[in-house]
């Protein structure tokens, strides 16, 4: 249990997920993050021993026949995006390594 | 028409009979958004010539005899968090502020096929992440009946155009109350199915264990007939379920004698505005001259729900919401080319606001190592216990009551500062979506508010929750205390 978050923990979870904050936004969410998160230790005096964890509510099996369907065009697929490459049908996206 | 509360079967029925053209309804309609939606801000996007050219081919479906469907020439506005083929949806993000659906919601095609016109895509907090709209990148949405207050969220440009009369019907998703909140403040309907009742299909996903697509309306009848339409299964989600679906308007009966409506009083007790307090009381009263059976019952650990709910919700929201990374659709960061991570993260800060900000932050916290047990885990284990206290409750009643909201509608600017006190709004609605349980919010008074010059009328609403697709029940309860007030009948001073 974590006795308070820092501006250290905000910036490693904000690079988990890939979000680039300001300093200010950096401030602020240490508070109101950790705000959030004293107000959820309450969770912590249930005894929840031997209590399954329950993921989704879904009452049926969530399978079905693999058949094949129609699906989107490579051009309206790619007609969002902010850097199409419609002749390869591909996304173009900046460098990958390097 | 004249008039200006007619509901959807009205509308429906008087262009069947040829009292009025779809054409006309439809130009009302948008002539009523023109008119109030300046004040309001209910809407993202108003498409008035697809509206028209739709109705015009109801009017000639019509004039060539054919049958009409359900909703036919019914105007109908949409949450902008369902994608509607060519129509742009933004989910109120920057992130997705030129995005255009190449396809569909499911929902969509089921009411189109209705025969519905679609006039346009309604106002909401960012991704559904918010319980007053102020989230939204394009502004907040206004209360009709004050519009210095809150309309509640997220779906609350969808309540507000109910409200304002702009539409007889739009749909709202609701996460942890996002139909039912703000249908409350806006003194009008609001149903969330059971988790799965409604194909999710074209929903851009927030909570995934926890979105559910419902209608809001002006009538519980109205409801009824939206549901009716838009549950089928569905094999494009999986979570889509295959139960049998009644017929919900055959379902209103008008008797609600014997009905078992199970009252927590210990956890309606702490913390709720007297004025909700005093509606919520006088509405027992009205079901139990009604027939129906009030009883005691405890929820002992829906209390926690708010802290489940906010870590559940989060978790699920900060998985969801990777796709939105600059390659496929959405907002790119126009900076120079420092790599692909840069770009994700570049991206996604400038594309997102504060709240998804924070959310996609909490969510990605409590599933990190080292905090996932604690957290994460933690809450889905007392989401179980929560379950089985409803799954208790239903073995001696057949409907929980509650109040769908603690206070009246706030003021904007009110709770912004301070994210927990807004998330403590919440409480009476989340539990019923951890526990995936159908639930409504109807109408059930009004309270006056003094200011400057006058007083605020407003609405306050009552909560009415099912077992699992037992929405049949919980709308022949809500019809049979709406005919006996008609609270929402009445309409904002606009």
């Amino acid at each position: 249990m974590p006795p308070s978050l820092t501006i250290a923990d905000v910036e490693r979870i904000a690079a988990l997920a890939h979000l680039e904050l300001t300093d200010e936004e950096k401030q602020v969410f240490t508070k109101q993050l950790a705000d959030i998160l004293a107000y959820a230790e309450q969770l912590q005096a249930i005894d929840t021993t031997a209590v399954a964890a329950t993921a989704h509510v879904n009452a049926h099996e969530a399978e079905r026949d693999d058949d094949l369907r129609p699906s989107l065009r490579v051009a309206d697929a790619l007609a969002n995006a902010p850097d199409p490459a419609p002749d390869a049908g591909l996304f173009r996206v900046p460098r990958v390594i390097g | 028409m004249s008039g200006t509360v007619s509901g959807a079967r009205e509308v429906r029925d008087a262009i069947a009979a040829g009292r009025v053209s779809a054409v006309e309804v439809c130009r009302h309609a948008l002539d009523r958004i023109a008119s109030v939606n300046p004040a309001l801000n209910a809407f993202n996007l108003v498409d008035a010539d697809r509206a028209l050219a739709r109705a015009a081919a109801i009017d000639a479906e019509r004039a060539a005899g054919e049958t009409l469907g359900p909703l036919a020439g019914v105007p109908v506005a949409i949450k902008d968090n369902l994608c509607v083929r060519g129509m742009r949806t933004t989910a109120s993000s920057r992130i997705l502020d030129t995005f255009v659906p190449p396809y569909d919601a499911t929902v969509i095609s089921l009411l189109e096929q209705a025969g519905a016109v679609i006039v346009g895509k309604t106002n909401c907090d960012e991704f559904a992440m918010g319980s007053s709209t102020e989230n939204s990148a394009y502004g907040p949405v206004k209360n009709p009946w004050a519009l210095d207050r809150a309309p509640g969220g997220s779906s609350g440009g969808s309540a507000a155009a109910v409200a304002a009369s702009c539409v007889p019907l739009a749909l709202g998703s609701d996460t942890g109350g996002s139909i039912r909140q703000p249908a409350a403040f806006c003194g009008v309907t609001g149903l969330k199915p059971t988790y799965g009742r409604v194909s999710r299909y074209g929903l851009l996903a927030f909570a995934s264990s926890l979105d559910q697509i419902g209608p809001m309306t002006r009538s519980v009848g109205d409801a009824a007939l939206a549901l009716s339409v838009m549950a089928r299964p569905d094999p494009m989600d999986s979570t889509c379920s295959r139960e049998a679906v009644p017929d919900f308007l055959a379902a209103l009966t008008g008797n609600a004698a014997g009905v078992r409506v199970g009252v927590p009083r210990a956890f309606v007790s702490d913390g709720v505005d007297d004025s909700v307090r005093g509606a919520f009381d006088a509405a027992l009263d009205v079901l139990r001259n009604a027939g129906a059976v009030l009883v005691d019952i405890e929820l002992p650990y829906a209390k926690y729900a708010i802290p489940v709910y906010y870590l559940v919700c989060t978790a699920e929201a900060s998985s969801n919401l990777a796709r939105y990374d600059g390659v496929k659709y959405g907002h790119r960061s126009p900076a120079p080319d420092a790599g692909i991570r840069a770009m994700y993260s570049k991206s996604r800060d400038e594309g997102f606001g504060p709240e998804v900000k924070r959310r996609i932050m909490l969510g990605t916290y409590v599933l990190s190592a080292g905090y996932y047990d604690a957290f994460y885990l933690k809450a889905q284990q007392v989401r179980t216990l929560l379950r089985q206290d409803y799954a208790r409750a239903f073995e001696s009643v057949d409907l929980v009551a509650m109040p769908t909201t603690p206070t009246p509608p706030f003021r904007l600017g009110e709770k912004t500062a301070d994210p927990l006190q807004m998330y403590l709004a919440d409480i009476f609605t989340v539990s019923v979506n951890l526990a995936g349980l159908p639930g409504i919010s109807i109408p059930c008074g009004f309270v006056d508010q003094p200011r400057a010059g006058g007083a605020d009328r407003l609405p306050i609403g009552l909560q009415l929750i099912g077992r699992m697709f037992d929405e049949a029940t919980v709308l022949r309860v809500a019809d049979v205390y709406e005919r006996a007030t008609n609270w929402g009948q009445q309409v904002p001073p606009l």
